[in-house]
């Protein structure tokens, strides 16, 4: 702990020298700038609930609350589904079925504009605490000094791109991965990148099924990914090379349709050594384990792209060395940044939201200064104990899956096909991932 | 919350200030030099009885003792709040740097508590012949009654240097440094805000959500920076804060300016509270008296005086040390003889208060006990925990009966909380004068 604190005293102290955006202006005299209690920078999936969350909060029903969002604001309605999940490597024939055999559903697949309209309409709802600000985007903040003054602001300046500045006792940086509250602190970031972009479309299938499995394979480029939407749509997420990821999102449909096709169905990979490996394995596991084995389900296929639905991003790893600072607090993407492979990215980000909530809550029930560090580290603990686990398994199997080598595959296919023989273990790891 | 920035840089300027001629800074040269002239002509001083504050004597002993300075440099009396503060906090440090065992913060602590808290001088015996007799009724400089050592210097004139004060500002802010010297009492508000609030929350029928002690009067005896004060404020209550040191007022007055809503919820005053008896009986719903009937030099009355100025029903909030042999083995053997943390003489385990004696004050003054719970500080951690072993520090909630009797023959019980009590048993003739009247 004291390492850390020295450390963290050693960043607070290196800030001031460190990027534009920093600045240790001390702010004399009474301001008549609006004194917010919170205030989320960044309005997107993980920042919009923040804001609803604590707008909720019994306990804060006289805080204000403020929530800056650069896009413009977002209505629209679609729809949701329940899954499944089932996952198979291209190189053998393991694969591991998660499933939950109680009527208890596994997991949700819910669309980003959904989830955004729904948090739109319960900001609107609790409006008389949580301010939100669209179309705008902070340009520069002031930090206190570290030590109390006599004649210094001690809460946070925030000046937004229009001119308009504000104070508040509590920042929580909720703007992606390259976030500016993050980079104005001064916080670490360990990343790198993936040399992987991922291509997102909407796909129309060619049969209407009870579409209620999300199914991923893992290709040696990168794994392929298809999530329900409806009885007739799903989403694609393909991580694949930079150039693979370019091609694909600029050849004709058809050919991006075959090539999903033959993704999950070809069996190119595979070599006898794996096979005749997995084979024995699965023999020694059914021996052990008698299963009524079912009829291995197959992966739709798929008939069509929607128009202009494809799109790619670059994928990269993120963790930021501190969660938290004198005043500050980074939720979501700003603090971690995971290969979308385990579909665990914006869930952690919830599970942020979740813990930082219930502390901030008891912090304002026992008439605590919310932006002091005492109850922010324990939101910042709690959350890299889980985030870091999770994020070091996300990363491991993706470097896992990334190569044709057959020692790993050998490794891989046995360690599947155990995985999926020991139910225990499975169970544990859907908790842990729906926590 | 051991702050190792703090280690680095406060324990770095201490050792610039002690080396050879390294007195670099405007402030450290009074400090120093009074440090040394007032550590050897109050030696002498301090051996009466009469002034036997432990914290006067901890902190000139140690100047004396560790610091072989010569100076002849100007000496500011009023300064030596401040002084203190600075002392305890170097001092504190350097012992850190050279244990690093952060077990020991508590007993500093306890001890810079009582160095910066209220030590209510008014109560003393008349001073040697050729010293100015002040009474702590009138305040003639509002820093010469405080403090037996400025008797010396009555005919020094407490010229008040806006340099200074400004200085003295600085550091006075180091109340609200979460990771300085006052970290176990910021701490400490996480069992004693809840402790306060949902005792008081039995007696408020519906409370409103975010403001739960909206409505309540609350008296914060000797409330220092605000450290307490302000979350009771955040939680919706009308608080008044006084101490009789100047700067802890401008301190705390200047931190709560900051916010708009504390602003208008808390009212700070310079007094004691004696003082405000009278105009403010039976007006309080709650007295807090956290971390401060160790530092009052006559317990019954300072008890009598909370009780007059609670409502009926009312509620008395204290917080303490308790009079035991672990309180004896730990704040007093271990940091004292066997580690030399703190120097020999610092407590005087004589006045610690046990939460019997408290109770039976209090009950004589009409306060009924409810809970006496114990408080445990893990230093390592720097969080505090309840207990239910009070032979160290305690907290204690009474509650002032709505039958008023005559105070005199009246029984209250009070639970109090007492952390540490090191009542220094130093009356004042002038209060009991105004007292009988």
């Amino acid at each position: 702990m004291a390492a850390r604190l020295v450390s963290r005293c050693g960043a607070v102290r290196a800030a001031p020298h460190s990027g534009p955006l920093v600045s240790w202006r001390r702010w004399s005299g009474a301001s008549t700038d609006t004194v917010y209690d919170v205030v989320v920078s960044g309005g997107g999936l993980v920042g919009a609930a923040m804001a609803c969350a604590l707008g909720y909060d019994i306990h804060f029903h006289d805080k204000k609350i403020l929530l800056l969002e650069a896009g413009p604001k977002k209505v629209l309605e679609k729809l949701s589904e329940t899954y499944s999940n089932r996952v198979w490597d291209a190189c053998s024939e393991a694969l591991i079925m998660f499933d939950k055999d109680n009527l208890d559903d596994m997991g949700y697949i819910v669309e980003n504009d959904v989830i955004m309209h729904a948090l739109t309409k319960q900001l609107e709802a609790v409006s008389d605490r949580v301010t939100v600000l669209y179309r705008s985007k902070a340009i520069r903040y002031t930090w206190p000094c570290p030590f109390p003054m006599a004649d210094s602001s001690p809460w946070v300046h925030i000046t937004l791109g229009d001119g308009s500045t504000f104070q508040t006792k509590l920042l929580i940086g909720a703007d992606g991965h390259n976030s500016g509250v993050r980079q104005a602190v001064g916080i670490q970031n360990v990343s790198w990148n993936y040399d992987q972009s991922a291509v997102v479309a909407t796909l129309h299938l060619s049969e209407a099924t009870e579409n209620n499995v999300a199914w991923q394979r893992f290709l040696p480029s990168g794994p392929i990914a298809l999530l329900p939407l409806s009885d007739t749509l799903s989403s694609l997420v393909w991580s694949t090379s930079h150039e693979h990821a370019a091609e694909l999102v600029s050849m004709d449909e058809e050919k991006f349709v075959d090539a999903v096709n033959s993704a999950f169905w070809s069996d190119a990979d595979h070599t006898d050594f794996i096979d005749t490996a997995g084979a024995m394995l699965q023999y020694a596991v059914s021996l052990l384990k008698p299963t009524k084995v079912s009829a291995r389900q197959l992966p739709p296929s798929v008939a069509r792209v929607d128009a202009k639905s494809r799109v790619l991003f670059p994928l990269g790893l993120g963790h930021a060395a501190e969660y938290v600072r004198p005043r500050v607090a980074l939720i979501g993407d700003a603090a971690h940044r995971v290969h979308p492979l385990a579909g665990q990215g914006v869930n952690m980000g919830f599970g942020d939201i979740s813990s930082l909530a219930h502390h901030l809550s008891t912090a304002a029930f026992n008439g605590k200064d919310l932006g002091s560090v005492s109850h922010l580290t324990g939101y910042e603990t709690e959350r890299q104990r889980h985030n870091t686990a999770l994020l070091a398994a996300t990363d491991l199997l993706k470097r896992l899956y990334s190569t044709s080598a057959s020692p790993l595959v050998l490794l891989r296919t046995w360690g599947l096909q155990a995985t999926n023989a020991v139910s225990p273990l499975k169970e544990q790891i859907m908790a842990f991932a729906s926590k | 919350m051991w702050s190792g920035r703090k280690l680095g840089s406060s324990g770095g300027w201490f050792l610039r200030v002690l080396g050879p001629g390294g007195c670099n800074t405007k402030a450290a040269r009074p400090l120093i030099s009074s440090a040394v002239v007032l550590s050897i002509t109050e030696r002498r001083v301090l051996k009466s009885p009469t002034y036997n504050c432990g914290f006067v004597y901890f902190s000139f002993h140690f100047f004396y003792v560790k610091n072989q300075l010569s100076g002849t440099l100007q000496i500011k009396p009023g300064v030596f709040n401040e002084y203190r503060t600075i002392w305890f906090k170097s001092y504190r440090t350097i012992f850190s740097c050279l244990n690093r065992i952060k077990s020991f913060r508590w007993s500093f602590t306890s001890v810079a508590q009582a160095g910066v808290q209220w030590c209510d001088l008014g109560s003393l015996q008349p001073p040697p012949p050729g010293f100015k007799r002040f009474s702590c009724l009138s305040l003639p400089s509002h820093w010469d009654y405080r403090y037996p050592w400025a008797r010396l210097y009555s005919t020094s004139q407490t010229t008040v240097d806006s340099g200074e004060v400004k200085t003295f500002l600085a550091l006075a802010h180091k109340w609200w440094d979460e990771q300085g010297v006052y970290a176990p009492l910021h701490s400490m508000n996480d069992l004693r805000v809840p402790f306060i609030r949902d005792n008081l929350l039995k007696t408020i029928p519906n409370h409103q959500p975010g403001k739960p002690l909206l409505g309540m009067k609350i008296l914060d005896v000797g409330c220092g920076g605000g450290l307490l004060t302000e979350p009771l404020g955040r939680l919706g209550a009308s608080v008044i804060g006084i101490d009789p040191v100047d700067e802890n007022i401008k301190t705390a007055q200047c931190h709560k300016s900051f916010d708009p809503v504390l602003d208008k919820r808390i009212e700070y005053r310079v007094c004691s509270l004696e003082e405000i008896v009278e105009e403010t009986a039976e007006t309080f719903d709650a007295v807090v008296a956290s971390e401060v009937v160790e530092h009052v030099i006559d317990l019954e009355t300072f008890l009598q005086c909370c009780c007059q100025v609670l409502k009926p029903g009312g509620s008395l909030f204290i917080t303490t040390i308790n009079k035991t042999q672990l309180s004896y083995a730990l704040g007093i053997v271990f940091s004292e003889q066997i580690a030399s943390i703190v120097p020999k003489g610092t407590h005087t385990w004589e006045k610690f208060v046990s939460p019997e004696t408290l109770e039976s004050i209090l009950e004589s003054n009409g306060l009924s006990v409810q809970t006496v719970v114990g408080m445990l500080y893990n230093p390592f951690s720097g969080y505090w925990h309840w207990s239910e072993n009070t032979s160290l520090n305690y907290a204690a909630y009474a509650v002032k009966s709505r039958v008023q009797e005559h105070p005199a023959s009246a029984e209250f019980v009070l639970k109090g909380e007492t952390e540490e009590l090191q009542a220094n048993a130093c009356t004042n003739p002038a209060v009991h004068e105004k007292l009988k009247k």
